[in-house]
């Protein structure tokens, strides 16, 4: 493998809060080139605010962001998050964020804001509708007319239209029926193989996440527990506990 | 440029040569003076639905750039004796100064907080020169008015069509905003500013970009009012009906669309012209009112959401 091709995101000792609220204590995690790192953790774990950090949304107080993309280090709590989107990264908000009041093709572009993006948007879009039909169906239609599963749909088509090398999802199961779950989960890991991606997702449905992942990380009141390979996180008995239900 | 470019600026050409036509031929001077006034209520309402409309930061201080504006101009007339333009132009830039420094201020606030900020602003800028003597403080300043310059034959004339030219800026540069990628990024604060951040849209840049665009046009359309009153105080400068106003026309006229705050302010200004005369200048306030809960309650969407709606209707059938 060319090392030029290259990209890791790695976090060290994060701590983040708002105002006292302390919501990360001492987080690392590594998401390495091509890998799916699934973080999981209940609610109110710091899942979604370790996501905003890696975005530049939520300032660390402590410890240092870093993305590696082809030999290049960036410095992500320091720059701005259009900058961070601008380099390669992508986010899929929790509860899809999308824009209601637009239609499907405007929430797509918007999602080619950067201006790298804006130069291959005809090509990024014709992925998009090739990767979701539906979306080319009713791209006239308003984005808060169609149902969960379908935005959630859009939300990640909208991810993809920056051309991100590194793609966060926030909790994609959040509010879809358990079908759409699979469904939804299964995309990523296509979409993930069609554009050599790299993913980190964090998610509470633990069963559905490590179909994908290859490594996992679990988040309790702002601390990593655990980290290890998906082999690793099913024998474990911390897990056991906490998502499949055996009483220690 | 697209089929609709040229369209537009077709449209521009005709509407200032009409202009220039009918300063030339009707004689009623009375006419211009009310069409002014008109006028500078489309360039101060298409300002507003810059930052208003498209990005939905509702601005309640449009009084302070229209009275900073009429103000820069005073200080430019008696101090260097600057002609009209570079009045125009100077308000422009101090108003799109002002806008940044403001935006920057207070485009932290969201919603209802932003409206009050920029309410207080209009309060401050107005006691400011109420105490300041060089502009005339709270008494006013007389303007003595250079000799008209050639073709025109009156003032009024020239100021009409001067600012018959300054709407037409005005709402070429918001047409512009709105079709390009500056309109879609602000579309996309309006809908939901946080999910606009996370995709990439550079939200503070544009939102201050937004507002002092909209400031300096705000301001370029009160200098010449100096001119056009040759007395200007500050109790009318920065009368807070020009804030009214200036919001109350694109939503009548609707905020999806460069047509509508020209639409709204063409109909409202006109209206309101027309009461002053007929009935009564104290009418004028309760005009905007009552426009404003009907359009509210009946066309949520301004005069042109009711005709693409009537459109798709047609269509549908």
């Amino acid at each position: 493998m060319a090392t030029e091709l290259a990209l890791e995101l790695i976090i060290e000792n994060v701590d983040a809060g708002y105002g006292a609220v302390r919501a990360l204590q001492g987080v690392s995690l590594r998401v390495a080139n091509g890998e799916t790192a699934a973080l999981l953790g209940t609610n109110g774990n710091g899942k979604s605010t370790l996501m905003k950090c890696v975005m530049g949304m939520v300032r660390p107080t402590r410890g240092t962001i870093r993305l590696d993309i082809d030999g290049v280090t960036h410095d992500l709590s320091r720059l701005s998050t259009e900058e961070i989107v601008n380099i390669g990264v992508a986010m899929v908000p929790e509860g899809r964020r999308l824009f209601p009041r637009l239609t499907v093709e405007e929430n797509l572009l918007l999602g080619a804001y950067r201006p790298l993006a804006r130069a291959d948007i005809a090509k990024n879009i014709g992925f998009c509708y090739e990767a979701f039909p539906l979306l080319l169906e009713r791209r006239r239609q308003l984005a808060g007319s169609m149902s969960g599963g379908q935005q959630q749909m859009l939300a990640i088509a909208r991810a993809l239209m920056s051309a991100p090398r590194l793609l966060l999802v926030d909790e994609p199961s959040v509010g879809l029926a358990p079908i759409l779950v699979s469904q939804t989960i299964s995309k990523i890991r296509e979409l993930k193989d069609r554009y050599g991606l790299t993913v980190l997702m964090a998610e509470q449905n633990f069963h559905q996440a490590i179909r994908i992942a290859d490594r996992g990380y679990i988040i309790v009141h702002g601390e990593i527990v655990f980290d290890g390979s998906v082999g690793e996180l099913e024998q474990n008995d911390l897990v056991k506990n906490y998502y499949l239900g055996a009483t220690a | 440029m697209t089929a609709r470019g040229y369209r537009f600026w077709i449209g521009a050409a005709i509407v200032l040569s009409a202009a220039c036509v009918a300063a030339a031929v009707v004689k009623n001077e009375y006419y211009f003076y009310a069409a002014y006034v008109v006028i500078q209520f489309v360039v101060l309402a298409t300002a507003w639905n810059i930052l208003g409309g498209y990005a939905g930061y509702v601005n309640f201080g449009s009084s302070a750039f229209f009275g900073v504006g009429a103000y820069i101009a005073v200080m430019l007339i008696k101090w260097l004796n600057l002609p009209l333009g570079l009045q125009i132009i100077a308000a422009a830039a101090v108003g799109g100064t002002l806008g940044f420094g403001v935006g920057l201020l207070t485009l932290r606030l969201r919603g209802i907080f932003f409206s009050i900020a920029t309410v207080a602003i209009t309060i401050i800028l107005e006691t400011a020169v109420i105490n300041w003597r060089f502009v005339g403080g709270a008494t006013g300043i007389q303007i003595l008015r250079p000799p008209v310059m050639e073709p025109f034959e009156s003032y009024t004339k020239m100021l009409f069509v001067c600012m018959v030219l300054l709407a037409i800026i005005a709402v070429a540069i918001a047409r512009h905003i709105e079709t390009s990628w500056i309109g879609r990024g602000l579309r996309a604060i309006r809908d939901n500013e946080e999910a606009a951040e996370c995709t990439g849209v550079p939200t503070l840049k544009l939102k201050l970009a937004a507002c002092a665009i909209s400031g300096a046009l705000m301001s370029a359309a009160g200098a010449p009012l100096a001119m056009y009153q040759s007395f200007v105080e500050p109790a009318s400068a920065f009368n807070l009906t020009y804030s009214v106003s200036a919001l109350a026309m694109p939503i009548i006229g609707g905020t999806s669309h460069w047509l509508g705050p020209v639409l709204g302010a063409l109909l409202l200004g006109s209206v309101q012209q027309i009461v002053t005369v007929t009935v009564s200048s104290e009418l004028n306030v309760l005009v905007v009112g009552v426009l404003l809960v009907v359009f509210v309650v009946a066309a949520p969407q301004g005069l042109v959401g009711l005709f693409t709606k009537v459109k798709d209707k047609v269509k549908g059938n």
